[in-house]
């Protein structure tokens, strides 16, 4: 082993969505700070796996590199961990100590049903996405790339929301499990570029529609979203889908 | 045998003649042929997107749990296209010919072509479709400079580059699944293709849910499931990252080529224990800006090991800019197997700078300090500013520059690189090789695609920066829409295979009893112990540098390990459920098989180019020695049984590139 740091974790274990859940005590020895958090998970697994015990656990994880989005460990009553902006995979076993005890949970969200163990199912996100987080132009349909200048600020703007990595953090942070942030952050990108304009309404309408359909929880305004975003997507992001959708709603002549 | 099938006529209009002539097939038609798309990165995104649109039914496949994570999201620094907006001389042919020179005079000058003609097209569909390039203030779109060029020819997005244009192509692909024109299948990863009277005719999927098996029919079906840089176990691939499909459908007749060739990326984080699980790259982009130096004396960089030396502190004198001096021309821009090679050389001799003695320095004190700290103090109008203001205003311009870069490397180190130079060292990060494909983007097996970094066909034996990016959305974008007509027009009049074929319930079973076998094991140790084994012996003997006695050696010794994998290895949990440790197993067994095919190639091509260094044929300085009379081909292997291939040859012409010895000098 490389490191020097013994690690207890209590681990939410569950076969798969139907059957119930509990957290479980395990102890990693020999844990380096240098190691990630779940460098430290595979050092876990491989002990269970040679023991032949108990079976590995099942965590979602895929670019370890923070942009991917995959990774999704509710650690000690926090999304992705304690520090801020910051991926579950970016996570450095330096920011913990020796002896710690860690709860990992996995998202807690209705509208993220566990698939197993830390692992859960967040397709909803991507049915709100064919909901409207689109512009709709066909591949061939594109003029020249520099006839539409786009001022600086606006495209800056418009790339801060555009760095969402859809994990999910921001629904398991919410109270309300509210995906207000994931949703503000796609209509906000498009809103702020003109490419975008001819479709803002009716994009904001049927996002926010699939939104609610999908069992997220209302917005409160708590911030927690933001404060917990590995990608520290800004709360005017919200502020700007609101004013969207009563735009949309008052010019709209849906019903 | 090998029919690369290249239009005829100059290179400047043989694509332009091949979409005025190629069949087409009538929108009703398209109504009714089916195409399965099997993963969702640039190229599978982008592909299944255009071709919803053009009206055909479509299903798309990714073993994540939704489509926006393909591995193409990782890309940092940037994407090529001849667009000239710097007016800095660039031009479709400079684009050409960068990257077949790049490529070291090894891929097919046709593909080459189309693709930095079919460049431009790709910037502008995806400033159309929202994704939010870098901008200058009058509101035009930004460029840098990446490896291998003498243009800036390169768009961005900070360093999410890769992140923001899949986006772009997802946002596509998720309004043709809202529209019902693409079916999506998140978690479901292909384990085999299936052929009916030698056609490709659909794939076997799992579940990775539930662990069901499913038979999926299509008309054609295109691999579009990136490289196989995993079979080294540390790479900057996703763990998920795998060869599996490829893999498969090489074992049912698709030709597998030029295996050997494996890009090392100069600029990743170094390894920093055993727990290592993946490495993570530094943007390319870094070198327009970082200096990569080593002390000049080993006493230094024996003395910086130690931690009794701060690199800081030592004069400019004393420091060996190794690139710039051995390549002044190009300098840090080289192209990645030069500057990989090259800090190879410097930590061989005993020059790197952390404990492992594996890592060089880039530097940004310099460029922050002179030159955007001056530039900035100059816009500001500050007269005579103090090294330290310099410092500090060039920092804010770093920062804006790479800013989520520099914040990676320090939480993966817990080193600031804003006041520190930071350590990297090179790391497998792309594989040029691929299946094998025509001009078609078909491969040997009629009916059958593979799309971006899974085929070979661009960047010969390396890949330049900021090209991959490219490839990928070429192929989806603008190529498989129109080469797909020249097969599906033949089809239209063939009715759906109902999935209860013999082909289909055959191939099922094979794969099935594969997973019980994989299961019934019940060895010793994990997956992840011979997965590591196997990386480690790839990447001492079919790594940076090659010999015939490292390669027969790891031939002999990877044999072994299949062996030992089949009969010890332990896999937990049942087939019917979630069980990534299964998933893990068939991947692993394949990059086994795979791993001896690329040490087979690599000992048979008998000459060094681009990626592939063999030490038996360098210069008299160290550089890569081709053999253009002998080599000048790509090497395609067909599969005939475990450890058996026969070698076929597509020869290469270039009537539009002189070649000669690749010089940077």
């Amino acid at each position: 082993m490389s490191g020097n740091m013994n690690i207890n974790l209590k681990v939410w274990r569950q076969k798969n969505e139907k059957s119930q859940g509990k957290l479980v005590d395990y102890k990693v020895e020999g844990v380096s700070p240098d190691m990630s958090f779940l460098e430290m998970f595979d050092v876990l697994n491989d002990k269970l796996i040679r023991d032949g015990k108990d079976e590995p656990i099942a965590f979602d994880h895929d670019c370890r590199e923070g942009i991917c989005g995959m990774c999704s460990m509710y650690i000690n009553g926090r999304p992705h961990g304690p520090n801020q902006g910051v991926t579950t995979c970016q996570l450095h076993m330096r920011s913990f100590k020796d002896g710690d005890t860690i709860v990992v949970e996995p998202w807690r969200a209705a509208a993220f049903p566990v698939v197993k163990d830390l692992a859960v199912n967040r397709s909803a996100f991507d049915r709100i996405i064919s909901a409207g987080g689109f512009i709709s132009v066909n591949t061939g349909n594109a003029q020249d790339a520099n006839s539409l200048p786009i001022p600086k600020d606006n495209a800056d703007e418009a790339f801060a929301a555009a760095a969402c990595i859809g994990c999910g953090a921001c629904v398991a942070a919410c109270k309300n499990s509210s995906a207000m942030l994931f949703v503000s952050a796609k209509v906000s990108q498009l809103a702020l570029l003109p490419q975008g304009n001819p479709e803002r309404n009716s994009r904001v309408l049927d996002m926010v529609a699939q939104m609610d359909a999908e069992g997220f929880g209302a917005c409160t305004n708590t911030g927690a979203c933001s404060a917990e975003c590995p990608k520290e997507i800004s709360l005017t992001n919200i502020a700007r889908l609101n004013r969207e959708y009563f735009g949309a709603q008052l010019s709209s002549n849906r019903t | 045998m090998l029919d690369s099938k290249i239009p005829q006529g100059p290179i400047e209009s043989k694509w332009t003649n091949y979409k005025s002539s190629v069949p087409l097939v009538n929108p009703a038609n398209k109504r009714s042929l089916e195409i399965l798309v099997v993963g969702s990165g640039l190229a599978g995104a982008s592909a299944a997107a255009s071709l919803a649109e053009l009206g055909y039914k479509v299903k798309v496949f990714c073993f994540q749990d939704s489509p926006r994570r393909a591995h193409s999201i990782a890309a940092q620094g940037g994407i090529n296209a001849a667009k000239n907006y710097q007016n800095d001389g660039d031009s479709v042919y400079r684009l050409f010919y960068d990257t077949i020179k790049g490529g070291d005079y090894r891929s097919r000058e046709a593909n080459v072509h189309r693709l930095a003609e079919v460049s431009g097209n790709i910037i502008d569909q995806s400033v159309a479709s929202g994704v939010p390039f870098a901008r200058e203030y009058g509101g035009l779109l930004s460029n840098r400079s990446f490896g291998g060029t003498q243009v800036q020819r390169t768009f961005y997005a900070a360093g999410q580059t890769g992140q923001q244009l899949l986006l772009g192509a997802y946002s596509g692909l998720q309004r043709q699944v809202g529209l019902g024109n693409v079916q999506l299948l998140a978690r479901h990863e292909m384990l085999d293709v299936v052929n009916i009277d030698g056609k490709c005719r659909g794939i076997i999927a799992r579940d990775l849910v539930s662990g069901k098996l499913e038979r999926h029919f299509g008309h054609a079906v295109l691999l579009c499931t990136g490289g196989y840089g995993n079979v080294f176990f540390l790479s900057t691939n996703a763990m998920g990252s795998n060869v599996t499909a490829a893999w498969k459908a090489h074992k049912k007749g698709a030709f597998f080529a030029n295996p050997c060739y494996t890009q090392i990326h100069p600029t990743c984080i170094p390894v920093s224990g055993d727990h290592q699980s993946k490495l993570t790259l530094m943007s390319e982009s870094l070198r327009n800006d970082g200096r990569i130096w080593v002390p000049k004396s080993k006493e230094n960089a024996e003395a910086i090991r130690n931690g009794k030396l701060n690199p800081n502190d030592l004069k400019e004198e004393d420091r060996d800019y190794y690139l710039e001096r051995r390549y002044p021309a190009f300098g840090n821009l080289v192209p990645r197997d030069v500057a990989s090679r090259a800090a190879k050389e410097r930590c061989d001799a005993g020059y790197g700078v952390n404990k492992t003695g594996e890592a060089v320095y880039l530097d940004f004190a310099f460029n922050m300090k002179y030159k955007y700290g001056k530039q900035e103090a100059t816009k500001k109008n500050i007269t005579n500013p103090t090294e330290e203001q310099l410092t500090a205003l060039g920092q804010d311009v770093i920062k804006e520059k790479y800013g989520n870069l520099f914040d990676m490397y320090k939480q993966i180190t817990g080193v600031d690189p804003y006041k520190n130079p930071m350590m990297i060292y090179p790391a497998v990060h792309y594989t040029m090789g691929g299946l094998w494909v025509d001009y078609n983007l078909m491969t040997t097996i009629p009916g059958l695609y593979a799309l971006g970094e899974a085929n070979f066909s661009d960047h010969g034996a390396n890949r330049l920066g900021a090209s991959a990016l490219m490839q990928g959305l070429a192929d989806g974008y603008f190529v498989i829409p129109y080469t797909i007509g020249a097969h599906l027009a033949n089809e239209i009049s063939v009715k759906p295979i109902s999935t209860d074929h013999e082909a289909f319930v055959t191939a099922e079973k094979e794969v099935s009893e594969r997973l019980a076998k994989l299961l019934a094991i019940k060895g010793t140790k994990p997956v992840d112990y011979f997965h590591r084994r196997i990386g480690k012996i790839i990447w001492d003997k079919c790594g940076m540098a090659r010999n015939v006695e490292g390669l027969t050696w790891a031939i002999a010794e990877i044999q072994k390990i299949r062996e030992e994998f089949w009969s010890d290895v332990r896999v937990t949990g049942d087939a019917n459920e979630f069980n990534p440790e299964l998933e893990k197993a068939g991947r692993v067994a394949d990059f086994i098989e795979l791993g001896e095919l690329m040490c087979k190639d690599a000992l048979e091509r008998n000459e060094s180019c681009g990626g592939h260094f063999r030490e038996e044929f360098q210069t008299e300085e160290g550089e890569a020695l081709r053999d253009d009379e002998n080599f000048k081909n790509v090497a395609a292997w067909q599969y005939n049984n475990i450890g058996d291939w026969t070698k076929h040859q597509e020869d290469l012409v270039y009537e539009n590139i002189k070649i000669a010895q690749r010089s940077y000098k």
